[in-house]
């Protein structure tokens, strides 16, 4: 539409820069507006539906990546906050099979309901556990309190994230407890 | 007449799929985050919807000026009432003509509600949108806003619409004489308890994308409970009913709020208009502030009992808001008068149910669906007769549950088994050894509350359900079914029913769900009914398919079709299963014979004809669903905090067609009744509603309730398939009445208010109020 983005260079309509990050490990480049959100960047330039939008205000943590591996809400983010920096989305979680430890212990545990929240839930636990390999239960309450769920009632998602904790491994398959 | 039972099933040691924790397909995606939900469709060309929303909860509409708004680049329409074909959506939630109202898509010289849609805007950009809709100049003569429900009804209160008194809707039912047995009784307890306004707060706002195809269809494909608008959505356009189509992907949850239309007949309208697709995707702060809530409800219960603890008599006065539009509130209300009694034998009853119009926010449905608040009372008011007769809150309960064949207020036998004394057995046990309190100040307390919930529509609306199976040539199975699904694994459950029937490995089992064109129809999914509706759909029509193709392998077997089994992806001679050859190859021998390897079914629910008027006589729902939660709270009595220190809730479930998924829901829907019992509020003053962001509308967080502890008991009795009964709804009822049960224990102070926030637990300490009946 407006050509490749060239650093330092806005498009013909003067409104939009180019942005560039590495989204999931790949280098992506696009055109943003100064005031556009990096949650709008995602969802709408680059496509990451996985990312989503839950209040726009902040307070829901459904919009959350991780940028250079620390957990944020995209809506609060401006795109170009982002510029030459590392973000991840569910879809950058290292896998083996398709499925990183912490998705199987969600899917064994049933962790999930709608799934609207996941992917920022994961994200947070993710990071929380990175850094905290031994947490408590009640520290991972307290840990993923900031990603709000209305289906789960989070005792699910707590289980989930222990057990995942708990298996001490991050590259191991092993999860859960119970489960099919 | 009674409803359909599907034919007998293979005793439960046979059953390889069904009860078992097996992993949900849906949430294997869900967890890589490749569901695609509603506002995650883009479509070529794809335009940006918006609404312009009234900002007065009452006014006369003098004048909208939509020319500049029109002339902004990048506007491809700005429609008003009067681009509408036919603006009046004609409802009647009574089913029986009760309560016919007219609600307008978009307002017509008069705004009823703040927020309110007047006009929709369709753009190429979300920014060229906004723009519109700020062009947009309407002018406004403010009107008296009718907000309060009690003085609605007075004779000289102004009136929501004009031609029409603010009473909405008033259900009455009377058994016995209850005026002379509260005349006899020997206790007589009398109090009046509040319910407030709370909405949804699903994590996915509403959302949809609309576009006409090449066949001149209009397609909709949204966050919808129910695809059955597709009708409603036609008769907007003044379309044939087979012109419009609606499809619903996975939900980011529903809880009642997506059962009504929400941006349906907003992008199929700029769709139709513009013939460009159509997205639109509310903001938080809209859906908070203008989407139909939980109606608030004011109750107003006198129970006598005698001195031994039977209960003799309740009288019920209830009064709901229902906002300007009826909505489902006639439906709410109904099952309010159902369900106001509680899950108990009580001769002598009579109930007044009313719904009133007023100028706040609509409320509609919502998970518990006016059954949900009534227990907050009933259950309050056993305390209260427990403690007059210095009885055990249990034992008095245990005096008068309900037993099955035993008849509801409404006349009606209760057809299965109502486990009571050992839901709250089990419910009280688990809360094991008592906490000691964590600070000086603080008191431990405990409570708990059973309630009954219907699961199924209301009979008089002869639901039925239907589904189709079909084999492919490898084996594989298909499946499709207008079911749709909130995130409560209504698909999935359908898989593993037709699974465990067909013996086919559920890997090897595909559901397509939720399209109007595409799949049989279902009914929405609410009220409790997909899986004691859909599921027994499914379930006749896997036994059925499998009766039609059972003489095939078994002559591939040279075997009595009576001797054969589906199981594991081969059909095989029972007690010699080395004597098996597999579906797919019966599937291939079927197609030489002539014998269909699909099948399609109806299942129709409990049919009746409606209540008695007066008396409320009759039968009403299908089957209802039992409870009983017990909690032990910390109370601040510095602060006034409550603090949940355990939590059980204990359901009969029937038959728990996955273990882990019923676990689910009454995990989640027990932390939505605790959220209500202590933290939601959707505050309006005047009319204006003040709690429009979740920074100041406050759901639960992890951090607020402690482990769910689901207690799931297996009765066997209920009409869902393999005995299951509903479990969607029921676990949203007991929480308040348990809570505030807990608090009483705990410091001596009754809140008879929701939510029982620390600065209403305060002021019961203080001795201030809260106000009691």
């Amino acid at each position: 539409m407006s050509g490749t983005p060239v650093d330092g260079q806005p498009d013909q309509s003067g409104e939009r820069w180019p942005l560039h990050f590495l989204l999931n490990g790949r280098r992506v480049d696009v055109w943003a507006a100064p005031h556009e959100t990096l949650l709008a960047v995602l969802r709408d330039a680059l496509g990451a539906t996985e990312v989503k939008y839950g209040c726009g205000e902040g307070v829901c943590g459904t919009c959350t990546v991780l940028l250079d591996g620390a957990p944020v809400n995209a809506c609060l983010l401006l795109g170009v906050q982002a510029q030459g920096r590392t973000v991840t989305t569910v879809k950058g979680l290292p896998n083996q099979d398709g499925l990183h430890p912490l998705q199987r212990a969600f899917v064994q545990h049933e962790a999930a309901q709608c799934g609207f929240c996941t992917p920022g839930m994961l994200l947070v636990a993710h990071a929380f556990v990175r850094d905290h390999p031994s947490a408590t239960r009640e520290q991972i309450r307290a840990a993923v309190a900031g990603n709000l769920c209305r289906c789960t009632g989070y005792t699910r998602i707590v289980d989930a994230v222990e057990a995942y904790a708990r298996a001490g491994n991050p590259t191991s398959n092993r999860g859960g407890r119970d489960g099919g | 007449m009674a409803g359909e039972h599907p034919g007998s099933t293979p005793p439960l040691l046979a059953y390889r799929v069904i009860g078992r924790p097996l992993q949900r397909y849906d949430v294997l995606d869900k967890v890589q985050g490749t569901t695609r939900y509603a506002g995650d469709w883009q479509l070529p060309g794809m335009l940006t919807g918006r609404i312009l929303r009234s900002i007065y909860p009452s006014a006369r509409i003098l004048r909208i000026d939509v020319s500049r708004a029109r002339a902004l680049p990048g506007v491809a329409a700005v429609l008003t009432a009067d681009d509408v074909p036919a603006n009046a959506l004609h409802e009647d939630a009574t089913g029986f003509n009760l309560a016919p109202f007219a609600t307008p898509i978009l307002a017509v010289n008069r705004v009823c509600y703040q927020g309110e849609p007047v006009a929709l805007v369709a753009a190429e950009s979300e920014a060229a949108a906004r723009a519109a809709v700020e062009a947009i100049e309407v002018h406004y003569e403010p009107l008296d806003a009718v907000v309060n429900v009690e003085t609605a009804l007075r004779p000289d209160a102004p009136r929501v619409h004009a031609e029409r008194e603010n009473l909405l809707i008033h259900w009455k039912l009377r058994t016995g004489s209850v005026e002379q047995s509260l005349r006899q009784a020997d206790i007589v307890i009398e109090r009046t308890y509040r319910t407030q306004r709370v909405d949804h707060a699903y994590l996915e706002p509403e959302a949809g994308v609309a576009w006409v195809d090449a066949d001149g269809v209009v397609n909709v494909r949204s966050a919808t409970q129910v695809i059955e608008h597709f009708r409603t959505l036609a008769e907007m356009l003044c379309l044939p009913h087979n012109r419009v189509r609606v499809i619903a992907p996975f939900l980011g949850g529903g809880f009642g709020g997506k059962e009504d239309m929400t941006v349906e007949p907003h992008v199929a309208l700029l769709a139709w208009k513009t013939r460009r697709p159509v997205r639109m995707v509310w903001s938080r702060q809209e859906s908070l502030l203008a989407r139909p809530k939980r109606h608030p409800f004011v109750m107003r219960y006198k129970t006598g009992a005698a001195r031994d603890g039977r209960l003799l008599a309740q009288e019920i006065t209830v009064l709901a808001d229902a906002g300007p539009y009826p909505l489902l509130s006639p439906r709410v209300l109904f099952a309010a008068l159902v369900a106001g009694a509680g899950p108990y034998r009580i001769p002598n009853v009579s109930v007044d149910a009313m719904a009133v119009f007023t100028n706040n926010v609509p409320a509609s449905a919502m998970r518990g669906f006016g059954a949900m608040q009534v227990t907050f009372a009933y259950e309050s008011q056993m305390d209260l007769v427990a403690e007059q007769l210095h009885m055990s809150p249990l034992e008095v309960r245990a005096r008068n549950f309900l037993q099955k064949g035993d008849r509801l207020p409404t006349g009606e036998k209760v057809e299965t088994a109502v486990a009571l004394p050992a839901l709250a057995r089990h419910a009280l046990d688990a809360l094991g050894e008592r906490s000691c309190p964590t600070t000086r100040t603080a008191r431990v307390g405990r409570g708990f509350a059973c309630n009954l919930q219907p699961y199924g529509r209301t009979v008089w609306f002869r639901d039925h359900a239907s589904a189709w199976i079909g084999f492919e040539t490898d084996g594989s199975l298909v499946l499709r079914s207008g079911v749709t699904d909130l995130g409560g694994g209504q698909a999935a459950s359908l898989a593993q029913i037709a699974a465990e029937i067909l013996g086919v490995s559920l890997e090897r089992v595909v559901v397509h769900f939720g399209d109007s064109a595409l799949t049989p129809l279902a009914g929405g999914t609410f009220a409790t009914r997909q899986l004691y509706m859909s599921g027994n759909a499914v379930l006749k029509a896997a036994q059925e398919l499998r009766a039609l193709m059972a003489p095939v392998g078994a002559a591939l077997l040279e075997a009595g079709p009576a001797d054969v089994q589906f199981a594991d992806d081969y059909v095989s001679v029972i007690g010699s299963p080395q004597r098996k050859v597999a579906l797919a190859q019966v599937v291939v021998e079927c197609g030489h014979r002539g014998i269909p390897t699909a099948h399609l079914s109806v299942f129709r629910g409990e049919q009746a004809p409606p209540v008695d008027l007066e008396t409320g006589q009759g039968k009403t729902f299908p089957d209802y669903t039992f409870g009983c939660h017990a909690t032990e709270v910390e109370v601040d009595t510095e602060t006034g905090i409550v603090k949940l220190l355990k939590y059980v809730a204990c359901h009969d479930v029937g038959r728990a067609i996955n273990p882990q998924s019923v676990e689910g829901q009454i995990q989640g829907g027990a932390v939505m009744g605790i959220g209500q019992a202590l933290m939601e509020d959707i505050v309006l003053e005047g009319g204006n509603n003040l709690s429009t962001l979740f920074a100041s509308y406050l759901i639960p967080t992890a951090l607020d309730v402690p482990d769910i502890r689901a207690v799931a008991v297996e009765s066997g009795e209920g009409k869902g398939p393999f005995g299951a009964r509903g479990i969607g709804e029921p676990p949203t009822g007991p929480p308040p009445a348990a809570i505030a049960s807990a608090i009483q224990d705990a410091v001596g102070v009754r809140l008879y208010e929701l939510p029982m926030t620390p600065e209403r637990v305060l002021q019961g300490l203080a001795g201030t109020g809260p106000p009691e009946g």
